[in-house]
């Protein structure tokens, strides 16, 4: 750990203002910001959406959208040199030799239509005068440097070609690659999965320890900062909430958002387990398939299979938890549980009745019993329609009455903690987790047996993630409803799962109570997903590391 | 995975069927071409009263005359009064113009829904759009007005069908991406029936684009109509339209350009109001522009 | 790729069926009997008769349908009604014209209004962007016969630097032949310029908002850099699909303009044909023309692999 020492600043943001709009007045989406990055060390700043976390970065960078985003005071000192007031032209020399930046989504923000070598190359060209055989050197060099395999293939490689992680590992070698002081590093793996977050990690660290470089790490993941911080700053609508060495604002949060925060973030050790009950088995998948047949014009159709032989059993009133990276088709088995897609073989029993292979009419009175809520609360609630027309939607649909079903859409409003007058309102005067709540009070108007939640509380902040899985804890509790659990966060599926399936490439690897999946699994693949969890090692809710909890309890 | 929230206020308020037409005065250039536009429509309505002449009576003594206090504008080949002829052709190309958008959007509607919704319809179905796309527009036109003779409703139905097809692609894109939304598959597993996803999602997320689209068709299809007069493949020449009018006006060219230009010239004008509308309704309704703009 | 071009020819087999079909059952849909159509009032009994013939109208229908495609599958394009010539040869002297207006306006309109639309992109909001769209919104409202007419005003009439009319071939010199066309190309290419310009300022609007455009300026490369390596390659697929599709408006153009500059092309042969009544000749035109609307966007898609590493199966 690098100590602050004034000498070695890389970074020094002094009561950065940044105003949307040139007006003198205008709202201020960087209120008054102070903080330094030194020499070899990694700075976190931490802060849920709206926080500024990212206009603080690309204001650095001098890539903020001109003419919206407005610094309109303060200054920002690159080793010693004030950038928001150099010109253009010395921005453009400083970026990339002196200041690099990656980004969240490996996934855009390589150019699509041009090979990632040239796409690095590009920052020698426009950098350095080596020749063209001397710049393909470092590349290759650098791209070694970044782990990545087959240089020689992939520095001719179109990025659609290469995996998440392999383009992330790009954009780090084309940050890299003129050995900047300051790396900033925004998000940069939230968009991976835990195991290619684990390297990349480790890779960021490495090469900061190698070079000395000062990295300003953005991120609203508390298991990352734990993993990769030297100092962290919490931000807040703008504002510098707190600043510290890492331990001491895991420890000692000295405000109280930064305790709250901290406190909302679900622990990795799972709870307590609920005692196992003998009550009815509400829903059953036998051996569930889903195979996509991709056509081609000669040759054979390749298949590919989304779900293989999945078996899932739900008892009323229990949580059931599926698990596992993006693509390993835990999304596709919800979807054909719920029927949203029709499965290609195997059977799902609901309440004892075999609706698999009913045909969507005869389906229809059956579907009241099982629902479903999706990830991103900003996409499934009609934009023209009032929230009370979408609660009472379903019920209309059965045969209640209009009026009847309005009033029960006021009742259930109530119940998901939400006013009662918020009926007639359209959904954008909501916030992601007001609407999340809707999205469950649609859900449960119908009085469904199961209620299947598709990644419902990944798109939403900490605070808010924890309130909504409050509530369906609550729900859970009063309705005696039973839960399907989609999740790639392990700390979720700790806290709210009785049972866990952790799925990989369409099939299930494990399954058991959630307290012993999670905590002695039998499966490598279990295993190495656990490990990767970032900041497993913490205990953020009580404000310590998991083996001294482990201690203290003995 | 976050996602931002953004400030409360900022964000579009969307009302099912209901359009703001507070775009209409947005800047100053939109306010003259709906004046121009509104004015235009006046014209055609109260023509009797606006015009000075009969616009068909044939004074052959006043040939080609320049223009006078008798003949505002001066006279065409059979002596005609150009004024009142101009103010009459503004009603066959308003009549031409909103006809064929309103008959290409309720086509093409229908069409661009059923075949969003159903697959095993949507392949042929864009296969015949593809076909109909793929002749030109005023090929297509002549060919059916020179079979089924040159009335204003064969003018309308052959300037319409070349229209169909952009309809109907434009609302099939627009049904195919809503049918993605969560929302669309909540209605599902809510039991919604089809036809009631269909109304309350799918439809009114069409109505924005369909506005827009109707202002570029009606533009288009005034210009047709003169294009088709102007070929002599349009209305019988005596009736006054603003095409048949140049068409006439091509002979005598040279020595008056005026039979040319003044039609030209309202014609232009008239387009490039509907023209400029239509972009301004885009920049208001389509929230793809929105976004675009405040981000 | 080779796969790829396969499919995309089969796709245009079944769209120039639907063209054929529509041409095929245009006439005998049109309530009336179709000799009766096409020869007009004043027609005998004689003429119908040939008509009825030559058309093979006394057949079933499905019947004269199979000889009609078989004949056009053979380059048998029919007769024409008036002067009893083949189609077919009657076509090949009139290509010249058409085909030199079009590619010189092809050429023209994208060399102006590409940079056009990148400036307007580039500098959205200011009054470059707005005059653009401004010129781009008056070239698809000012009908091509006026802007022809205006352009002879001008040009020919008032300044005598070129004829007003007529055309000749470049086998006559390439003076001749340049002054005859670059009237009638300029006329043609403002409503292809507007269409060209409008795609790709919104294309490009669309690209400068990507992350890897941020990527690229966050590499420190200059804006040209950014704004033509990046930018512009990814925003071109749109522009030659516009291009593409726009190329039914040009067509249409073509007609027009030739009929007002009096290019013996086969636009005036299409025009000559409907004051004639001559139908087999306008339906020869139609499939023509759609052919060739259809083979320009089979080169479009081959190009889309050449500007798209992703389309590529």
């Amino acid at each position: 750990m690098t100590t602050a020492n004034p000498s070695n600043v890389v970074l020094d943001i002094n009561n950065l203002v940044v105003g949307l709009g040139r007006k003198a007045d205008a709202h201020r989406i960087i209120d008054d910001l102070s903080l330094q990055v030194h020499e070899g060390e990694t700075l976190c700043l931490v802060g849920e959406s709206g926080s500024g976390k990212s206009v603080t970065s690309l204001t650095v960078m001098g890539l903020q959208q001109k003419g919206t985003l407005v610094p309109s005071g303060g200054s920002v000192k690159l080793v010693g040199e004030e950038l928001l007031t150099a010109t253009d032209r010395r921005l453009r020399q400083l970026r990339a030799t002196r200041m690099a930046m990656i980004f969240q989504e490996p996934m855009t923000a390589l150019n699509p239509v041009v090979p990632v070598g040239r796409q690095i190359d590009e920052v020698l060209r426009a950098h350095t005068d080596l020749d063209s055989r001397a710049r393909r050197q470092k590349i290759l060099a650098m791209m070694e440097h970044v782990r990545l395999p087959d240089v020689e293939r992939i520095f001719s490689s179109y990025p659609h070609r290469l995996s998440g992680g392999q383009r992330q590992r790009i954009m780090i070698a084309m940050a890299l690659v003129l050995e900047p002081k300051l790396l900033i590093a925004d998000e940069p793996t939230t968009a991976l999965d835990v195991t290619t977050q684990k390297q990349i990690l480790a890779l960021i660290r490495d090469l900061q320890r190698d070079h000395g470089t000062a990295v300003l790490f953005i991120t609203h993941d508390m298991g990352v900062v734990a993993e990769i911080a030297d100092r962290v700053a919490v931000m807040r609508h703008g504002r510098l909430v707190e600043a510290g060495p890492l331990q001491d604002v895991l420890r000692n949060p000295k405000m109280d958002y930064t305790r709250n925060l901290l406190s909302s973030v679900p622990s990795l050790v799972p709870r307590a387990p609920r005692p196992e009950t003998s009550e009815p088995v509400v829903l059953e998948a036998n051996e569930l398939s889903k195979v996509y047949r991709e056509r081609s014009l000669y040759g054979k159709a390749r298949e590919v299979a989304a779900a293989s032989n999945v078996t899932l059993t739900l008892r009323k009133g229990r949580t059931l938890g599926i698990v596992g990276e993006s693509g390993s088709g835990k999304s596709t088995v919800a979807r054909c549980i719920v029927r949203l897609i029709d499965p290609t073989s195997g059977g799902v029993r609901l309440a004892g009745r075999e609706i698999s292979d009913l045909s969507r009419r005869l389906l229809q009175p059956h579907r009241q019993k099982i629902q479903i809520i999706f990830q991103d609360p900003y996409r499934s609630l009609n934009p023209r329609v009032t929230v009370g027309e979408s609660i009472a939607e379903g019920p209309i649909n059965y045969g209640m009455p209009r009026k009847d079903a309005l009033v029960r859409a006021r009742e259930l409003l109530e119940l998901v903690h939400l006013p009662p007058d918020a009926i007639s309102r359209y959904p954008h005067q909501f916030s992601g987790g007001q609407r999340q709540r809707i999205a469950i009070a649609r859900a449960l108007a119908l009085d469904p047996d199961v209620l299947v939640a598709d990644e419902a509380v990944s798109a939403l902040d900490v605070s808010v993630q924890a309130q909504v899985l409050d509530l369906l804890d609550e729900i859970q509790r009063r309705l005696g409803i039973a839960l399907l659990f989609i999740t790639h966060d392990l700390r979720v599926a700790a806290q709210i799962c009785d049972d866990v399936a952790v799925m990989q490439r369409g099939r299930v690897v494990e399954q058991g109570p959630a307290a012993e999946v999670l905590t002695n699994p039998q499966q490598a693949y279990t295993r190495a997903l656990l490990e990767a969890a970032p900041g497993r090692g913490w205990d953020f809710a009580n404000f310590r590391p998991v083996s001294e909890g482990i201690v203290a309890t003995a | 995975m976050a996602i931002d929230t953004l400030p409360e206020s900022s964000l579009p308020v969307t009302r099912p069927f209901r359009v703001k037409f507070g775009f209409l005065t947005s800047t100053p250039i939109i306010a003259v071409a709906t004046i121009c536009l509104v004015l235009i429509i006046l014209m055609a309505i109260f023509a009797p009263l606006l015009a000075p002449h009969d616009p068909l009576l044939l004074t052959p003594a006043q040939r080609l005359k320049p223009a006078s206090a008798q003949y505002l504008l001066g006279t065409d080949a059979y002596g005609r009064d150009l004024l009142s002829r101009i103010i009459y052709g503004a009603r066959i190309s308003l009549i031409i113009g909103i006809g064929a958008a309103v008959c290409s959007i309720a086509v093409g509607l229908l069409i661009g829904l059923v075949a969003g919704f159903f697959r095993w319809v949507d392949a042929v179905l864009m296969r015949v759009m593809d076909g109909l796309m793929a002749i030109p527009a005023i090929l297509l036109a002549i060919a059916v007005v020179s079979l089924s003779g040159a009335s204003i409703w064969t003018v309308m139905v052959a300037i319409t069908i070349p229209e169909i097809p952009r309809v109907a692609r434009l609302v099939r894109s627009v049904v195919l991406t809503a049918r993605e939304e969560p929302y669309v598959e909540a209605a599902i597993s809510l039991g919604s029936s089809l036809p009631k996803i269909m109304w309350r999602h799918l439809m009114p997320n069409t109505i924005a684009p369909l506005i827009v689209q109707g202002t570029y068709v009606c533009a288009s299809a005034i210009l047709t109509e003169a294009i088709l007069s102007f070929l002599g493949a349009g209305i019988s020449p005596e009736t006054p339209t603003w095409g048949n009018i140049m068409a006439e006006g091509r002979a005598f060219f040279q020595i008056k350009p005026s039979l040319i230009f003044w039609p030209g010239l309202l014609l232009s004008i008239a387009i490039l109001s509907i023209n400029l509308i239509g972009d301004a309704a885009r920049d208001a309704l389509d929230p793809r522009m929105k976004q675009r703009e405040g981000k | 790729m080779l796969g790829y071009l396969l499919r995309r020819i089969l796709a245009a087999i079944p769209v120039m069926g639907v063209v054929a079909l529509f041409v095929f059952l245009l006439l005998r849909l049109t309530p009336g009997d179709p000799a009766a159509i096409l020869a007009g009032d004043n027609a005998t009994p004689e003429q119908l008769d040939r008509i009825r013939t030559s058309l093979g109208l006394n057949e079933p229908i499905y019947i004269q349908f199979y000889t009609w495609v078989a004949k056009l599958l053979h380059g048998d394009l029919g007769v024409s009604l008036i002067s009893n010539k083949p189609i077919l040869e009657m076509i090949g002297p009139r290509l010249e014209p058409s085909i030199s207006v079009a590619l010189a306006t092809i050429i023209l309109s994208i060399l102006v209004a590409v940079p056009l639309g990148v400036i307007a992109a580039w500098k959205h909001g200011t009054w470059i962007d707005r005059f653009v769209m401004g010129l781009s919104v008056l070239g698809f409202s000012v009908p091509v016969f006026v802007i022809g007419y205006v352009l002879i005003q001008v040009f020919a009439i008032d300044l005598r630097w070129v004829p007003v009319q007529g055309f000749k071939s470049i086998s006559a010199g390439f003076g001749p032949f340049f002054e005859r066309i670059i009237l009638p190309t300029c006329t043609l290419s403002f409503i292809y310029v507007a269409l060209i310009a409008r795609m790709t300022r919104a294309s490009m609007l669309d690209v400068l908002g990507e992350d890897y455009v941020r990527t690229a300026r966050a590499k420190g490369i200059g804006e040209a850099g950014v704004l033509l390596r990046h930018a512009l390659r990814n925003a071109a697929v749109p522009v030659i699909t516009v291009i593409g599709s726009g190329f039914a408006l040009l067509i249409s153009g073509v007609v027009v303009t030739e009929s007002v500059f009096n290019l013996p092309g086969i636009g005036r042969l299409t025009v000559d044909a409907v004051l004639a009544r001559d139908y087999p000749v306008i339906q020869a035109m139609i499939l023509l023309t759609s052919g060739i609307y259809v083979g320009v966007n089979l080169l479009i898609d081959v190009a889309y692999t050449l500007l798209d590493p992703r389309i590529r199966y």
